[in-house]
């Protein structure tokens, strides 16, 4: 069974199209992995899809990194 | 020929006028329809079954388009049976005429609930199948008095170019998602709506005509089908006007 960050990490690869590499817990969407705002809603829907759970557009405004992403998905499962 | 074949398309407000003559054609032009509506069940139901008749794909569906949770529903409704959305009409509209100085807020807050709420409501609710889908097709039905101004519509006229707006700003936020938007601005067409007006209004109007006569539902039908087909594929942001020559 692949980790949370293994999984958040195949969604941005293929959404973003960066490289396994750079998909680094601090790095910021917008600003490291060159996500636009429309970029972030498409990820966070593809992460609702992936994990089958809803992210309110509030929690969705806190995530700006990947551990952001990957902590708050941690803690909903748990 | 403007093909629709595989498309799924939900047009709200199409249980009578305008809206029902688009579901009819796009399911001519082989879409699946959904045919919302907010009252007339019979009407809708009617709708549907005369595209059955036709040997199309329709199924009506009930919900206030400025109510985000019966819109949602009616989403998955249409994903549930269809398998995609394809195409947006936000065609559901209202009036409640009256001079800006004697205009109630409810009469203002009604309108510009359905009118422009509602497109924005619907509009939000398949953006996301759309986007995962990358591509889809939103067209408005806005109306050319939303362009020129109308002496005792203030209500609706501002929902209207309201609309165009809104209209531009989709356009412009999903173009690069291969979703486009385009708004269909119709002068006066004969339906329920206009058969109220009262005869002066009407002759008033007819003056303002220089094809000297008021359009067809069937007429506008056919502007929204060129809109949501392939033919129209670098097109968005625009508002066509279908006014007989009213504005130019
Ligand atoms: N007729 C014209 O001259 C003209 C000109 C320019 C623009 N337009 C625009 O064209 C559109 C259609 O007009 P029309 O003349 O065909 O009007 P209409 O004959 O009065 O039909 C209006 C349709 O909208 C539906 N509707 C109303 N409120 C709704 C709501 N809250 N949620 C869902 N559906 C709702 C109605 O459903 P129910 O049957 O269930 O009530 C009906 O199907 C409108 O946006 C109108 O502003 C019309």
């Amino acid at each position: 069974m692949a980790t949370v960050l293994e999984r958040v990490t195949k969604v941005i690869v293929d959404r973003l199209g960066v490289e396994e590499n750079e998909v680094k817990l601090e790095a910021s969407f917008t600003g490291d992995l060159g996500a636009d705002s429309l970029d972030v809603v498409e990820l966070v829907m593809e992460l609702e899809d992936e994990f089958d759970m809803e992210i309110s557009d509030e929690d969705a405004e806190g995530m700006a990194t990947v551990g952001d992403a990957v902590s708050y998905i941690e803690k909903k499962q748990a | 020929m403007s093909d629709l074949t595989g498309k799924t398309a939900i047009i709200t407000g199409a249980s009578r006028g305008i809206g029902a003559e688009i579901a009819k054609r796009f399911a001519e032009a082989g879409a699946n329809v959904v045919v919302n509506y907010s009252g007339s069940q019979q009407k809708a139901e009617a709708v549907v079954e005369a595209i059955k008749q036709n040997g199309g794909e329709a199924i009506a569906v009930k919900a206030n388009v400025a109510d985000a949770e019966a819109v949602k529903a009616m989403v998955e409704e249409t994903m549930a049976a269809f398998g995609s959305v394809d195409i947006l009409v936000n065609n559901a509209g209202i009036t409640r005429d009256n001079l800006m100085m004697r205009m109630k807020d409810d009469e203002w807050d009604d309108v510009i609930n359905t009118n422009l709420k509602g497109v924005f409501v619907c509009t939000k609710a398949v953006t996301r199948q759309m986007m995962k889908q990358r591509s889809g097709r939103i067209v408005n039905i806005a109306s050319i008095v939303g362009v020129m101004g109308n002496a005792g519509q203030a209500n609706y006229v501002a929902s209207k170019a309201g609309v165009i707006g809104l209209t531009k700003t989709t356009a412009r936020e999903l173009a690069s998602r291969g979703i486009t938007a385009n708004a269909v601005a119709p002068g006066f067409i004969t339906t329920d709506m206009t058969d109220q007006l009262n005869e002066d209004i009407q002759k008033s109007m007819m003056s303002q005509i220089p094809l000297g006569r008021f359009g067809k539902p069937e007429e506008v039908a056919k502007a929204a089908l060129f809109l949501a087909s392939d033919e129209a594929s670098y097109m968005t942001g625009q508002t066509l006007h279908l006014d007989g020559g009213m504005v130019m």
